[in-house]
């Protein structure tokens, strides 16, 4: 069972029907998972026993017609923490870490009896662009597997791709859910700031994390964020605008007719691979051809995103992760002769490299003397960026282009420079710095690898997104074509 | 312009962040952050006179609850992700190094 044939409404059905079981979906999920994840490394915790049970409950009680997704198999990224579900956020230092309540995204797919089919590989804490990072293993990406997968939400990304899964949850702080999906040839959304709550995820850089769908189909991924969407008490600055259906209106009339789409010109410019820009281009021809209007634009602070973006994470990164001290949970290191010993012998060695370089970075761009000239000045930049995409969006109601300047490369190929690395994210951190939200959808191939259009609209419209996303899916077959690896269509 | 970031500063920086290097490391990490802050170092130009820093993307203000108690009780589920514990409360090695001559 691969899930290419099949998708979220036409599952839910048959199991509302008991056409089939969810007993013998979670079955073939795993022997799936089983046969290609030796190869993938999606994977950091199957939770097949429990998964098991749970189905056995679910066809028992019988899949009622609103809970959309009773009884199927999801994957979970494994910085989301799931009750007494090891949750590591690929690190060492929580490596034996058993979370004792669901994040709130958990707790909403829970009452709907979903499938936590387990927990997914990443960058540790989230922190890079290809899971090369994770302390534990290396995801490969299914289209290629000398190739990374992208990151952070790798696992997630490559899991989907390889069909092992019919969606997973991911995180975007900077573009890792959008990177990932552009690199494996799926959906993914990182809806607006403040759309979805983010409490129970491992803060990485609070003002800008956000969580959100890789799927195989625009609509499965509509249905899903519907779903995890909405005000939370528990994370303030989680918005109580009230949540549309975002698929109510996928359907054969969607149309992009007189959708105005802004293509800035710093999204096609130097620095992006000539193969990824030809893709692009077509797939902004095909819009046109679909009736859209398509206007270049210029983003001007574009070229200061990468800096801004890596003072202002890393500094709250250096924040957010002062908790992990080894006292109250995680891993303490050994032979330490005082608390002090504790903390710095624990951090030392429960850390990797790329999460002491962002500790490190943030430290040193917050400390005195240097505060004003780095995150003062950032802040100022990430204003100066926010009102270049306002500007844009008086009178344009999308704005498109490349997820990533190139598409996946391969493993080890860039992981012992990381300002290179860092600029990987120089189309996709303008978004989480202005709040907007972002997606990326399967547009084609270069050097027959997928490519992704990143589509970014005004905040909490994720509506038009879709809609144009789901335009361009149904008219063209990109999202049809699947990696050799989950077996041919 | 001199380097903002050698080894006694990474040294300093790592300190505050709780975080020991070795001589090796030291070398390896003063390189890569030096040329990371040189990216940094780019936003210099931009001139920002006047313009507000943005902190948040969010549009929600501060907003109160009662206090009520939720999830209470879970001292023992607490204390098992603790990595040392006795009698209820989680341990620690001594404050200070009982063999150095702490004041």
């Amino acid at each position: 069972m691969n899930f290419y044939d099949t998708d979220l409404t036409k599952l839910h059905d048959d199991l509302v029907n008991k056409k089939i079981s969810s007993t013998e979906l979670t079955k073939a999920t795993y022997e799936n998972i089983t046969a290609d994840d030796d190869q993938v490394k999606a994977f950091l915790t199957l939770d097949e026993e429990n998964a098991l049970k749970k189905a056995a409950e679910v066809d028992q009680q019988g899949v009622a017609a609103n809970q959309l997704v009773a009884g199927i198999p999801l994957g979970v990224k494994d910085n989301i923490v799931t009750k007494d579900l090891k949750t590591t956020a690929a690190s060492k230092i929580l490596s034996n870490f058993k979370p004792i309540y669901d994040a709130t995204v958990i707790e909403k797919l829970k009452a709907q009896n979903f499938i936590n089919a387990g927990k997914l590989n990443l960058d540790e804490f989230a922190m890079g662009g290809s899971t090369e990072n994770s302390a534990f293993q290396t995801t490969h990406n299914p289209w290629d597997l000398t190739r990374v997968p992208g990151g952070s939400s790798g696992g997630s990304a490559a899991a989907v791709a390889a069909g092992e899964v019919l969606a997973a949850l991911g995180t975007d702080t900077g573009g890792s859910i959008r990177l990932p999906a552009s690199y494996n040839g799926v959906v993914g959304m990182k809806p607006t700031y403040g759309r979805v709550s983010r409490w129970g995820i491992i803060a990485f850089g609070s003002s800008l994390d956000q969580v959100g769908w890789l799927t195989q189909s625009v609509k499965d991924n509509a249905l899903l964020t519907s779903l995890i969407s909405g005000h939370d008490d528990r994370d303030l600055t989680s918005s109580t605008k009230e949540v549309p259906n975002f698929a109510s209106q996928l359907n054969d009339d969607t149309n992009v007719k007189g959708l105005r789409i802004a293509v800035p010109k710093e999204y096609l410019g130097e620095g992006v691979d000539e193969n990824v820009k030809a893709v692009i281009k077509a797939a902004l021809k095909h819009y046109e051809s679909l009736g859209a209007i398509i206007d270049e634009v210029s983003l001007p602070n574009t070229q200061y995103g990468v800096a801004a973006y890596y003072i202002i994470s890393s500094s709250e990164a250096s924040s957010n992760l002062q908790r992990f001290d080894g006292i109250r949970y995680g891993v303490r290191a050994t032979d330490v002769k005082n608390l002090e010993d504790v903390y710095v012998r624990s951090r030392s060695e429960g850390f990797g490299d790329e999460v002491k370089r962002r500790i490190m970075l943030g430290t040193f761009s917050l400390s005195a003397g240097f505060y004003d000239a780095y995150f003062m000045k950032a802040s100022q930049i990430r204003t100066l960026i926010r009102q270049d995409f306002e500007k844009v969006f008086e009178d344009h109601d999308l704005v498109m282009g490349p997820a990533g300047p190139t598409v996946a490369y391969k493993i080890g190929s860039n992981i012992t420079d990381p300002k290179s690395m860092y600029m990987n994210d120089v189309l996709t951190v303008p978004v989480n710095m202005a709040g907007l939200p972002g997606m990326s959808i399967p547009a084609g191939f270069a050097d027959n690898m997928p490519v992704g259009l990143q589509i970014i609209g005004k905040p909490f419209d994720e509506e038009t997104m879709y809609k144009a996303a789901y335009t361009f899916e149904q008219s063209t077959d990109f999202h049809k074509q699947t990696p050799k690896l989950g077996g041919q269509k | 312009m001199a380097s903002k970031i050698d080894e006694q500063q990474v040294k300093h920086v790592a300190s505050l962040a709780k975080l020991q290097f070795d001589d090796d490391q030291l070398g390896k990490f003063t390189t890569q952050l030096e040329s990371i802050i040189d990216l940094f170092e780019t936003i210099d130009k931009v001139d920002t006179t006047g313009v507000k820093p943005m902190t948040s993307a969010t549009d929600q203000v501060n907003a109160m609850r009662e206090d009520i108690a939720v999830n209470s009780n879970q001292r023992e589920a607490l204390l098992n992700n603790a990595p040392d514990t006795e009698e209820g409360y989680i341990k620690v090695p001594a404050i200070i190094d009982e063999s150095g001559d702490g004041e």
